[in-house]
């Protein structure tokens, strides 16, 4: 295979080398920090570094130190990246370091952490990092031995010329091939080459882990610092009048300052990611957590009602107009007001066929209606950032998903150039869609150029879990037409929520419906909403399973063999031309877990679901086996399939999808978030239900479809259809339809 | 504020606090340990958990005060080189995603393993209800416990 080097990624090697190339950089003490400290695993450190280009550097005894781009929340990206660079340079991967890349734009690109577009995004700028630096040391090689190139062979670090001879290793090379040019056009491997993607490799941070070295934002130190924490208002709707009682909370003992701070400066032009919905804050200062949880239970404030307003968002598709309403909102109403829009005609956002004349003529017409409540992310590491402000200079230390984005709010806000922001990307205690929303770092920067001392802010789990940037409140209505063969004649979905809708009009089962009507509305709200893993698909998959589980049901039909057929027209003779998903890859997940979950020859103590969903450029579908003891269910085991394209790192993209599966099976059962009077009901884990060990599946399988298609995403894609999985395995066990999530809602709370 | 004398991972340290402090904040405000998690103050999701004379507690709901001579082990203290057997099951099991409840669980796991060599999976489901994994690692971190108590 061979890939023009003249599009991804070539700016960014060229800029390196520029800066870097030749230059000879020593081994400092910093990277004993990077591997695990018992003797038998430390490498031995190199006397000299040579940097190749922004990806690598390479020692002269032949250790190479891998640099990976983006933000680790936990999907393993920090070892699964450098695992691709290390492929195309052809080294052994035992001799590689791994660190964390600087956030710097220019070097890296969009250095993001989020829509499951990490690897896929990285792929080919990645393999050309280590391609190139092979290149270039193989050209070294061939200067030193006065050979072509094209006959030096490289394996595992070593270089060799048969005709002639010679070897070396990278190490011995390493000096020679920073002088080398970088190439215009590379050779990539073909993927029968590989010999670590596709192999599973260990988390490069996992004794790190398992040993509770200092990886988090959460763990900083600095000299000088202090604990900062905030108060917010008490409820959506409101914001800070004044605080009442600064003086008597300074006087407590090791506070140092309590005072107000806005996120943004009168007029700051926002972006997608800015949402905040508590912009003004009280913020406590001192010397310990402790003594700054006491003063900020100590404090009061006056609230106030603020009036409805509108601002221009300028996101990622342009700018919009975002009307905020006043007043201080409740689930009930919520409720009411979805019914209500739901009831009246929405926004037609696709139409093939006649659907109309369809339902008109229908035998039979089935209507369900779905919904979900608002979820919060619950990230285990709380909301916070270390932040210093220094002779003009900021640096923030903090757990955050997209740096680009937040990089200029600081600059706006705070008047200082971005060229004088230095953000490090910590390892982040899950993010999940959270830490996009990084307004907590313009917060800490805010506070400490304030007290003119380095501080690290921390969210308590209350602030944390009643901040909002929360999965909407969703509602569904499904409704399918058959004749009076139960042939299946139209579909018609109506979806909407509280602010946005969560409809994707062009998604399966469009395309294999002749007669088919996507209609959205939505709700004005002041309840701050944002990304949470699989926006919008994590409602819409479980909606629209568990109708066609219904539908298949009415129709006496194989749950999986109807899905099946509908793919089946999608492939051979698709209904209109927007579909945006591959019909056969959907197909392909479907028949694997078919097979792999010996669908049909259930055990009857088994109560089994099937779903499947396409997001993220990916497919997945699960079978979930269900039993019920004591009145609960049981989740005996998840059959997973999953068709991602290349797996690089295969033992932890199993436990990525476990994890999803997990995360799903928790949310569909006790996920939920609700408000009175603009109050989020639940602040800590004694309200808020998070799935635990004894309710999580009892077994998980995952299989992938085997292919050598490009990465396509995987941290989000198995978590949307367990929703449906639950759903159509709970209607086996107990024969009740499962429409309105969470599923258990008035069950015992665990804690 | 009051002058407390703690044994912790095997030294005795001294520290100037105010004895209603919970133990959690002590360790990573006072003594650096950060390896114990702060995760919601109320005892409820077992990222902060140590062991005190060898059970597990919650050490952000137990002011310092309480502690007294009791012997405490955190995560930093569990083995000396990361290779207590549930450590080193963990890593066989590439258990953590984003890490930051994995001190919490292996102290959980460890102090289950010290009581019970051999758990059943109601044992495990038992001793780690109280610790949540965000992310979902509940099937590896059985697992891993089984591995461990073969270990040892």
């Amino acid at each position: 295979m061979s890939i023009s080097n003249k599009s991804v990624g070539r700016r960014s090697f060229l800029k390196s080398s520029v800066t870097t190339s030749g230059g000879m950089v020593l081994g400092f003490s910093w990277l004993a920090s990077c591997r695990p400290a018992s003797k038998e695993e430390v490498l031995a450190m190199p006397e000299q570094w040579f940097d190749i280009n922004a990806y690598l550097k390479i020692g002269d005894n032949g250790v190479v130190t891998i640099y990976t781009p983006n933000p680790e929340f936990g999907q393993n990206v920090k070892t699964s990246m450098p695992m691709i660079v290390a492929e195309e340079l052809d080294v052994d991967w035992k001799k590689v370091l791994v660190e964390m890349a600087p956030y710097n734009a220019e070097l890296y690109g969009f250095q993001f952490t989020g829509g499951s577009r990490g690897i896929a995004s990285r792929w080919e700028g990645l393999r050309k990092a280590g391609a190139s630096a092979r290149h270039m040391l193989k050209e070294a090689a061939a200067q030193a031995w006065q050979v072509s190139a094209d006959e030096i062979k490289t394996t595992e670090g070593v270089l060799t010329h048969e005709g002639s001879g010679n070897s070396a290793t990278y190490g011995e090379m390493a000096a020679a091939a920073a002088q080398i040019p970088v190439p215009e056009e590379v050779e990539l491997k073909e993927v029968s080459e590989f010999k670590i993607i596709g192999h599973s490799k260990k988390n490069v941070d996992g004794k790190d882990i398992v040993t509770g070295k200092p990886l988090f934002a959460l763990d900083h130190q600095a000299e000088g610092m202090l604990i900062s924490m905030i108060v917010q208002p008490p409820a959506f709707g409101l914001r800070l009048k004044s605080i009442s009682n600064a003086d008597a909370v300074k006087a407590m003992p090791g506070i140092k300052d309590v005072f107000s701070i806005k996120t943004y400066s009168e007029g700051q032009e926002k972006g997608g990611f800015d949402t905040n919905a508590f912009p003004e804050l009280v913020a406590v200062v001192g010397n310990s957590t402790w003594e700054v949880m006491q003063a900020k239970k100590a404090l009061k404030a006056e609230w106030e009602p603020f009036a409805a307003y509108s601002e221009t968002i300028n996101g990622w598709r342009g700018s919009s107009t975002v009307n905020i309403p006043a007043g201080l909102e409740n689930t009930t109403d919520h409720k009411a007001q979805m019914e209500a829009l739901a009831a009246k005609p929405g926004n037609v956002v696709r139409r093939d066929g006649n659907p109309e004349e369809a339902f008109e003529n229908a035998a039979n017409v089935i209507e369900r209606t779905y919904s979900a409540p608002y979820l919060a992310h619950n990230c285990m590491e709380p909301v916070n950032s270390f932040a210093q402000v220094k002779d003009g200079k900021v640096f923030i230390a903090g757990p955050l998903q997209a740096p680009g984005m937040i990089e200029p709010i600081i600059s706006a806000r705070l008047g200082i150039p971005v060229e004088d922001i230095d953000i490090e990307m910590t390892r982040m205690g899950g993010g999940f869609g959270r830490r996009a929303y990084s307004h907590y770092m313009v917060e800490a920067a805010l506070i400490a150029q304030h007290v003119d001392a380095p501080i690290k802010l921390m969210y308590t789990r209350e602030d944390d879990m009643t901040n909002g940037i929360y999965r909407p409140t969703y509602q569904a209505t499904y409704r399918a037409a058959l004749d009076e063969n139960n042939n299946l004649l139209a579909i018609h979905v109506k979806a909407g929520g509280v602010p946005e809708s969560p409809l994707f009009a062009n998604r399966f089962p469009a395309g294999a419906i002749e007669n088919y009507l996507a209609e959205e509305w939505s709700i004005e709200s002041n309840i701050t909403i944002g990304a949470f893993r699989a926006p919008r698909s994590n409602f819409m998959a479980g909606a629209e399973q568990s109708f066609l589980d219904e539908l298949a049901e009415t129709m006496g039909q194989d749950p999986i063999q109807f899905r099946l057929d509908l793919l089946k027209r999608a492939i051979e003779n698709p209904v209109g031309e927007r579909n945006d998903y591959d019909a056969e890859r959907y197909t392909g997940v479907l028949e694997l877990v078919k097979e792999k979950s010996g669908w049909g020859q259930g055990d009857a103590e088994l109560h089994r679901g099937v779903s499947a969903y396409f997001c993220h450029n990916s497919y997945a579908a699960h079978v979930l086996d269900l039993s019920i003891k004591n009145g609960m269910p049981v989740v005996e085991k998840v059959t997973c399939a999953l068709d991602c394209g290349i797996v690089v790192n295969p033992d932890a993209a199993v436990n990525m999808a476990e994890g999803g599966i997990v995360d799903g099976v928790g949310n569909a059962f006790f996920g939920e978030m609700t408000f009175v009077d603009g109050m989020p009901q639940k602040n800590n884990f004694h309200q808020y239900r998070m799935i635990r060990m004894g309710e999580a599946p009892k077994k998980i399988e995952v299989h992938f479809v085997q292919n050598e298609i490009d990465p396509t995403g995987l941290g989000e894609p198995p978590f949307p259809p367990i929703f449906g999985a639950v759903a159509n395995a709970m209607y086996r066990a107990t024969g009740t339809r499962h429409y309105r999530q969470p599923f258990l809602k008035d069950q015992r709370l665990l804690g | 504020m009051a002058t407390l004398t703690l044994n912790i991972n095997g030294e005795r340290r001294q520290i100037d606090v105010d004895p209603a402090t919970p133990l959690l904040w002590v360790l990573r405000d006072n003594l650096q340990l950060v390896g114990t998690k702060y995760g919601c103050g109320i005892a409820q999701c077992g990222a902060c958990t140590v062991h005190l004379d060898k059970v597990a507690v919650r050490s952000c709901t137990l002011p310092v005060s309480a502690v007294g001579d009791k012997s405490i082990i955190t995560i930093e203290g569990l083995s000396e080189n990361g290779d207590h057997p549930v450590q080193k099951a963990w890593l066989e099991h590439d258990v953590p995603q984003c890490g930051y409840c994995q001190a919490g669980q292996i102290m959980s796991a460890a102090a289950l393993l010290k009581e019970n060599s051999k758990p059943s999976d109601e044992d495990i489901d038992a001793a780690m209800n109280g610790n949540i994994c965000r992310c979902g690692t509940y099937t590896r971190i059985k697992a891993a416990i089984k591995t461990a108590a073969e270990m040892r």
